[in-house]
């Protein structure tokens, strides 16, 4: 008997199917229409892509301090340059800079502890940033006490206020969002008529009117004498039109968990807040992580809005410093700043998202 | 015997009424001292009338008005909040007390005055709508118009006022409407029109954002009235003659010559119209619970109305916008202030 005892050496895989001359040909020019669209699709980028880099970094000015600066040929970024400060933190007053500095440092702290899974005591600090941080960002912004100078709200702006704005109605709506959301499922009529109702009224109706009814007609209805800061009222009504949004999305997640897990949970003597504390919403909460950020994307964008009620969060601070008569006809590069800046945050929450889907993944997933 | 009875009714009714006004209107210099700053609501944004700056401080033509009243009031004319207000929320918000004057680019109207419970104070610019042609088409005035096509910004009153003054004239022009300036600006640029038009003071806004400028001409026709001016809550009368007064003695600051920089040497001015303006003859300043060097305060600390007028939107800022109708009536304007005696 003849056996050969040894193996045949792999062979490479035969010439023209790997390699990055084989993927092309496989993917983008595997037969002439192919081919035709391939060429034409790379002309159409080419045009696209050459000149946006000729006009946004080729071509454009960096330095200097004033529309003498810029030739005019590519971007100005000498402006964007020039009012970087004010994009972040709006008219408030520069010498108190710092304070700002300090809440931005503890908010980008608090996120990177939750979001680096190594750290430990992450109940502590969430109990942290809910409770304790928000007062220290108060004091600090607002000032009053302590010997800081106060500055009122409306000199609040820029990034800075976008992010406060989106914080408050994502941490405010998360919660009431799953009040209501349980609110409506339930078997007591007067709580799920209001549910119902609160939910429908809010989504009814549109944010701008929302925003301009909080701030045109509330103050005629209120006494002179209560005067209600419009940033706060702003808030809370970004905070409910948000959360009837997020109680639809939890409600939607409700429904996908099958009724013999509360049914079961009933069975071993389960009140109703411990089943839906520990069986219902941990497996609905992890399956609505792309709707719930996906409200809260919304909501990011949303807050520009309140421009439209004379607070200049990013884009309006961005559209004030285009009138101003020595930086006219430089629209093109705040709007470009600013959304990259949008894109930046949007895109990140995006990413983390799906991080967040991985890792609570417990192979439910089809 | 009637007709008395009556009388006396009407007159407490009359005076009922007034003390009704006079709790409900709390005082607003009185307010305005214990808060140490003015409350005053300008836009979000308009090129030389108010913006902030590089810095965040505002500049411009209302801006200087806020600060003029907190000079003459507080002596201090840094000690303003600034409330940015849409066009929709500017008047609720002077109703409800969220600003205590309003200097946000104000058309003053018939209905504006005197149904939304508001007194216009004066004018601080006499603004109207205009036209911008290119100066290769070599047209010289408005009534050269016939048949062009117009750049518009939708907003009504533009398109009305454009329809109304062709109508007028008997001549035809074929609407180009834009929904942003910068839209307008754009069509303009690339030659979808002959003309554009808007108010005369944001036509040369948009003018300098063309590429080239200078090929570009405002004529000085003007179709509409658009007198802009402060305004405040009706029912404080002290208040409203206080920021009716700070216009008066900067534009009285111009016609008698006294400025930012020499109103400190003017102080020994033999001239009695300025020795009564800042304070050294007589207190002016007393029928309207201020010291008498409000007005002292106003010109040392923004100057007169010339100075703010060239500094925000005049020949010294980008927009180079001619004095015009706005100069003082001796230099053939129609910016004329009561006398101070």
């Amino acid at each position: 008997m003849i056996h050969n005892k040894e193996t045949i050496p792999q062979r490479p895989a035969p010439k023209g199917t790997i390699g990055p001359v084989a993927w092309l040909r496989g993917n983008l020019f595997n037969g002439p229409i192919n081919s035709i669209f391939t060429l034409l699709g790379l002309y159409v980028l080419y045009l696209l892509v050459v000149p946006t880099i000729q006009w946004a970094f080729i071509d454009a000015d960096w330095v200097g301090d004033s529309r003498e600066d810029c030739s005019r040929v590519g971007a100005c970024w000498v402006f964007v340059n020039a009012r970087f400060s004010q994009f972040m933190y709006g008219l408030y007053p520069s010498e108190e800079y710092w304070r700002a500095n300090i809440v931005f440092a503890m908010f980008a702290g608090i996120i990177a502890w939750m979001v680096i899974p190594r750290l430990p005591f992450k109940r502590w600090m969430t109990l942290f940033a809910l409770l304790i941080f928000p007062v220290i960002a108060y004091v600090l912004l607002h000032g009053g006490y302590f010997d800081l100078p106060r500055v009122s709200t409306h000199r609040w702006g820029g990034l800075m206020l976008t992010l406060l704005l989106a914080s408050v109605g994502m941490i405010g709506a998360l919660p009431i969002g799953i009040v209501l959301a349980l609110g409506r499922r339930s078997n007591m009529p007067i709580v799920k008529t209001f549910c119902v109702i609160f939910i429908e009224f809010w989504r009814g109706v549109p944010l701008i009117t929302i925003l301009f009814m909080a701030s045109v007609m509330l103050p005629l209805f209120l006494p002179s004498e209560l005067n209600v800061d419009r940033l706060i009222r702003a808030l809370i009504g970004l905070t409910l039109f948000q959360s009837a949004y997020m109680a639809e999305v939890i409600r939607g997640g409700l429904q996908a968990i099958p009724k013999g897990q509360d049914e079961a949970a009933a069975a071993l003597g389960m009140t109703y807040w411990k089943r839906m504390g520990l069986i219902v919403m941990p497996q609905a909460l992890k399956m609505m992580i792309p709707g719930i950020v996906n409200t809260f994307i919304s909501l990011f964008k949303d807050t520009t809005l309140v421009m439209i009620i004379g607070l200049f969060d990013l884009l309006g601070i961005v559209q004030a410093a285009l009138s101003d008569s020595r930086w006219l006809g430089f629209s093109v590069e705040g709007y470009v700043f600013a959304a990259f800046v949008f894109w930046i945050f949007c895109f990140s929450m995006s990413r983390y998202s799906q991080y967040l889907e991985r890792k609570l993944n417990t192979g439910h997933k089809r | 015997m009637f007709n008395k009875k009556h009388l006396a009714l009407l007159a407490s009714a009359g005076s009922l009424s007034l003390a009704g006004m006079a709790t409900a209107q709390a005082d607003t210099l009185e307010d305005t001292i214990e808060r140490g700053a003015v409350q005053c609501g300008v836009s979000d944004g308009l090129p030389g009338f108010s913006a902030p700056d590089d810095d965040g401080n505002w500049q411009g033509l209302d801006v200087d008005v806020c600060r003029a009243v907190a000079a003459a009031v507080l002596g201090d004319s840094e000690a303003v909040n600034y409330i940015s207000l849409n066009a929709v929320e500017r008047f609720t918000a002077l109703q409800s007390g969220e600003v205590d004057v309003l200097s946000r680019n104000t058309t003053w109207t018939t209905t504006r005055d005197t149904t939304l419970g508001l007194n216009f104070t004066g004018v601080t610019f006499y603004d109207g709508q205009g036209f911008m042609v290119s100066r290769d088409l070599g047209i010289t005035g408005a009534d050269e118009l016939d048949g062009a096509s117009i750049c518009i910004q939708s907003g009504t009153t533009t398109e009305l006022n454009l329809a109304d003054y062709f109508r007028a004239n008997d001549m035809e022009f074929n609407p180009i409407v834009f929904d942003t300036s910068e839209q307008t600006v754009g069509g303009y640029q690339a030659g979808r029109c002959d003309v554009l038009t808007s108010d005369t003071s944001q036509l040369a806004a948009l003018r300098i954002q063309l590429d080239d400028p200078s090929a570009s001409m405002i004529l000085s026709d003007v179709i509409s009235k658009e007198p802009l001016g402060p305004v405040v809550r009706q029912g404080d009368d002290l208040w409203f003659n206080i920021v009716k007064w700070t216009l008066f003695a900067m534009i009285n600051a111009e016609e008698y010559g006294v400025t930012s920089e020499n109103a400190e040497e003017m102080l020994n001015s033999e001239d009695p119209n300025i020795a009564r303006l800042l304070g050294q003859d007589g207190n002016y300043g007393e029928g309207m619970n201020l010291e008498a060097d409000w007005a002292y305060n106003i010109i040392s600390q923004v100057g007169n109305y010339a100075e703010s007028f060239d500094r925000n939107v005049g020949m010294d800022s980008p927009l180079e916008i001619e004095r015009g109708v706005n100069a003082l009536w001796t230099d053939g304007g129609f910016q004329y202030a009561p006398p101070i005696r």
